[in-house]
C-alpha cells in the first residue's frame, strides 16, 4: 500500500495539473482526476469504441515493474536463507562427533544394495494391504456415519452402537489395538477363525481408520444444508433417497481433501503389521537389521514409504485446490 | 384414502390448523380452502406464518393441532404415506435449494426417474421440454452455480412441475432476487397458471399477488384475518389491521 502510494506521488505531475481545477479537492477527488488524465489514450478526443486498442497505463507499468522488483528480491532472499540454512545443517552433522559412525551403520551403500529388493518386495504387501483395507474402511466409515446421523428414537440403538464404536477406536492407540486383535484373535482359539498376522493386521487397520473415516464424513452429513434435505423430501423423495441421492454425494465431495488425508496416514501405518510377523516393508527391514546391526535397510525403507505417500499428497492438494477453485472467488486473499 | 375426493370439493383444505415451535405459536388457528385450477396468495408480514402454512401443508413440519386434507384425504393422519403425499405437491422455494452436486437436467430428472420410476430419455424429454419453455433450454447440462438467480429459480420452478404435481406450493420465489430478474420468474408462473396449475403463494410482490390471485388471504399472528378475492382484500380491506398492513406498503412503494 506505501509503496503504491508512494509512486502515485511520483506520478505527480500530470496527476497534479489535471487536479489543480479543484481548490481543495480531498484525496477522493485527486485520484478521480487521475483518472480522467488523458494519459491512456495519447492520441485523444477519440470516443472509446469496440474497437478501441487497450494501451497499458503508466500507471499500470510502473504497478507491474514494482512487483517484479518485488518477487525478485523475495526469491533472493529465500534462496539465500535455504542455503544458510543447508550449509549450517550439513556442518553441524558431519562436524558432530558421532558422525563418521553414524554414516557407517545408517548410510552404507552396500547394505542399502542388499536391503533394496528385499524391502521392495515387502512393500508390495504393504500396497495390497493399503488398497483392500482402504476400500473396505471407506465404506464402513460411511455406514458408521450414516448410522450416527439417524434420527427417531427407534434407531437409538444403532445410533449408541455406532457412536461408542468411534469413541472408542478413535481413542485407542494403533499399535494397542493391533497388539490385541494380532495376539489377543488367535489366542482364543477360536474355531474358523483365522490366525494369519496380516489378515488380523489389516481388521485391526480397519477397525481403528473406520472410526477416523466415520467421523469425517459425519462432519460432511452436517454440514449440508437442511434446505437441501427439504428440498429432496418436498420432491417426494424418501429418507433413503434423500441420503443416498441428496446428502451423500455432497457431504463425500466436500470431505475429500481430509478423507485423502486419512488415506495417506493409512498407506504408511500398514506398516505396523509387522508386530505380528507379516513380511512387509518394515519387517523385511527388520530382519536385515537384525543380522547385520547396520540400519541402512530402515533408511531405504523409509524413503520407500515416503516415495509411496508423495504421489498421494500431491494427489490431495491438487483435488483440495479443485475443490476452493470450484467453490469461487476468494479473489487475491 | 379415508375418504374418496369429491368432485368439485378443495383440492386443499386445512382446518384449526395449530403450529408452535417452542413458545412461539406460528398458526394459531388456520382455515383454508383452495378449489382446483386457483391460485390463493399468502400475504402479511415477515414472521406471520406464511412458510410454517406452507411448510405444513406439503408435511415438512407437523402440525400440532387441526387437519389437512388434499384431494379428500386427510394428510395429517399418522397412517398416512407422507413421501405418497410429498409426490403430490410440488414445492419451490426462496433460496431455490437445487442441489448443486447436479446439473439443472440432473435436478429436474431425479424425483421422476427415483420416485416415479420414469425411465432416463422420457425423464429427460420431458425436462428439456419444460425447459425450452421456460427459456433454459440452453442451460440443462449446467450446474446450478453456473445461472442467474432467476434462472437457478425458473430451473427450480421446472424440477418441481416435472414430477406432474395436483398443487404447487411457492413460497417467496422471488425475495432473494435482484429486481431486475423478478420479472422473469413471474412471467413463469403466470404460465403455469394459464395451465390450470393449482398454486398456493406466499409473496410480498403484491402488484403481482392482485394481477394473479383467484383468493386472496391476509395473515397476521398466526391466523387468517381476511381472506377474499385481489379485489376486495387489496381495494376495499373489510379489517383495520389489513388496511394498515396495506398502508405501509404503498408507503414502501410496492403496491
Amino acid at each position: 500500500m506505501t509503496a503504491t502510494s508512494g509512486r502515485r506521488a511520483e506520478d505527480g505531475p500530470e496527476g497534479e495539473t489535471a487536479a489543480e481545477g479543484a481548490p481543495g479537492g480531498g484525496v477522493l477527488e485527486a485520484e478521480v482526476s487521475e483518472e480522467g488524465a488523458p494519459e491512456r489514450d495519447p492520441a485523444g478526443g477519440a470516443t472509446p469504441g469496440r474497437n478501441e486498442v487497450y494501451v497499458p497505463s503508466r500507471r499500470r507499468i510502473e504497478r507491474e515493474r514494482h512487483r517484479r522488483g518485488r518477487a525478485r528480491r523475495s526469491t533472493a532472499v529465500a534462496a539465500l536463507s535455504t542455503l544458510v540454512t543447508a550449509v549450517v545443517l550439513y556442518l553441524v552433522v558431519v562436524d558432530a562427533p558421532g558422525w563418521p559412525r553414524t554414516k557407517e551403520t545408517f548410510f552404507d551403500a552396500s547394505y542399502a544394495r542388499e536391503a533394496f529388493p528385499k524391502v521392495l518386495d515387502g512393500l508390495w504387501l504393504n500396497l495390497r494391504l493399503f488398497a483392500v483395507c482402504g476400500v473396505v474402511v471407506l465404506l464402513l466409515g460411511t455406514l458408521v456415519a450414516v448410522a450416527r446421523t439417524l434420527k427417531g428414537p427407534v434407531y437409538w440403538p444403532v445410533r449408541a452402537l455406532a457412536t461408542a464404536y468411534t469413541d472408542f477406536f478413535r481413542g485407542l492407540p494403533l499399535i494397542i489395538c493391533l497388539s490385541i486383535v494380532v495376539f489377543g484373535v488367535p489366542a482364543l482359539q477360536l474355531q474358523g477363525v483365522t490366525t494369519d498376522p496380516v489378515l488380523l493386521g489389516g481388521a485391526g487397520l480397519v477397525l481403528t481408520y473406520s472410526a477416523y473415516v466415520a467421523e469425517v464424513v459425519r462432519a460432511g452429513i452436517e454440514s449440508v444444508h437442511p434446505s437441501q434435505r427439504a428440498a429432496a423430501r418436498s420432491l417426494g423423495l424418501t429418507a433413503r433417497q434423500t441420503l443416498r441421492h441428496v446428502v451423500l454425494p455432497q457431504a463425500v465431495r466436500r470431505q475429500v481433501p481430509p478423507l485423502l488425508n486419512d488415506m495417506v496416514s493409512l498407506q504408511k501405518d500398514t506398516s505396523l503389521v509387522s508386530i505380528g510377523g507379516a513380511v512387509e516393508a518394515m519387517r523385511s527391514a527388520d530382519v536385515i537389521v537384525g543380522r547385520s546391526l547396520n540400519y541402512t535397510a530402515y533408511i531405504v525403507a523409509a524413503l520407500l514409504f515416503v516415495a509411496l505417500t508423495v504421489p498421494m499428497t500431491r494427489f490431495t492438494d491438487w483435488v483440495t485446490a479443485r475443490t476452493d477453485r470450484h467453490r469461487g472467488q476468494g479473489g487475491i486473499v | 384414502m379415508s375418504e374418496t375426493p369429491v368432485p368439485g370439493g378443495p383440492l386443499l383444505r386445512m382446518e384449526s390448523v395449530r403450529k408452535t415451535f417452542g413458545d412461539s405459536v406460528v398458526l394459531r388457528d388456520v382455515d383454508l380452502e383452495v378449489a382446483p385450477h386457483t391460485v390463493t396468495t399468502l400475504i402479511g408480514a415477515s414472521g406471520s406464518g406464511k412458510s410454517t402454512l406452507l411448510r405444513c401443508a406439503n408435511l415438512l413440519e407437523e402440525v400440532d393441532d387441526g387437519a389437512i386434507w388434499l384431494d379428500g384425504e386427510e394428510i395429517t393422519d399418522p397412517v398416512t404415506d407422507q413421501d405418497a403425499v410429498r409426490r403430490r405437491i410440488g414445492v419451490v422455494f426462496q433460496a431455490y435449494n437445487l442441489f448443486p452436486h447436479m446439473t439443472v437436467l440432473e435436478n429436474i430428472t431425479l424425483a421422476p426417474r427415483r420416485v416415479h420410476g420414469v425411465g432416463r430419455a422420457e425423464a429427460e424429454a420431458h425436462a428439456r421440454e419444460l425447459l425450452e419453455r421456460l427459456g433454459l433450454g440452453a442451460r440443462a447440462g449446467e450446474y446450478p452455480d453456473r445461472l442467474s438467480g432467476g434462472q437457478q429459480q425458473r430451473a427450480a420452478i421446472v424440477r418441481a412441475l416435472a414430477v406432474r404435481p395436483r398443487l404447487l406450493l411457492l413460497d417467496e420465489i422471488t425475495a432473494a432476487l435482484d429486481p431486475e430478474l423478478v420479472g422473469e420468474v413471474l412471467d413463469v408462473v403466470r404460465d403455469v397458471k394459464a395451465d390450470g396449475m393449482t398454486m398456493v403463494l406466499a409473496t410480498h410482490e403484491m402488484g403481482f399477488a392482485r394481477e394473479v390471485s383467484d383468493q386472496v388471504c391476509f395473515l397476521e399472528d398466526g391466523v387468517i384475518l381476511e381472506r377474499g378475492t385481489p379485489e376486495q382484500v387489496f381495494g376495499d380491506p373489510r379489517q383495520e389491521r389489513t388496511r394498515r398492513f396495506l398502508g405501509r406498503i404503498v408507503e414502501a412503494g410496492r403496491l
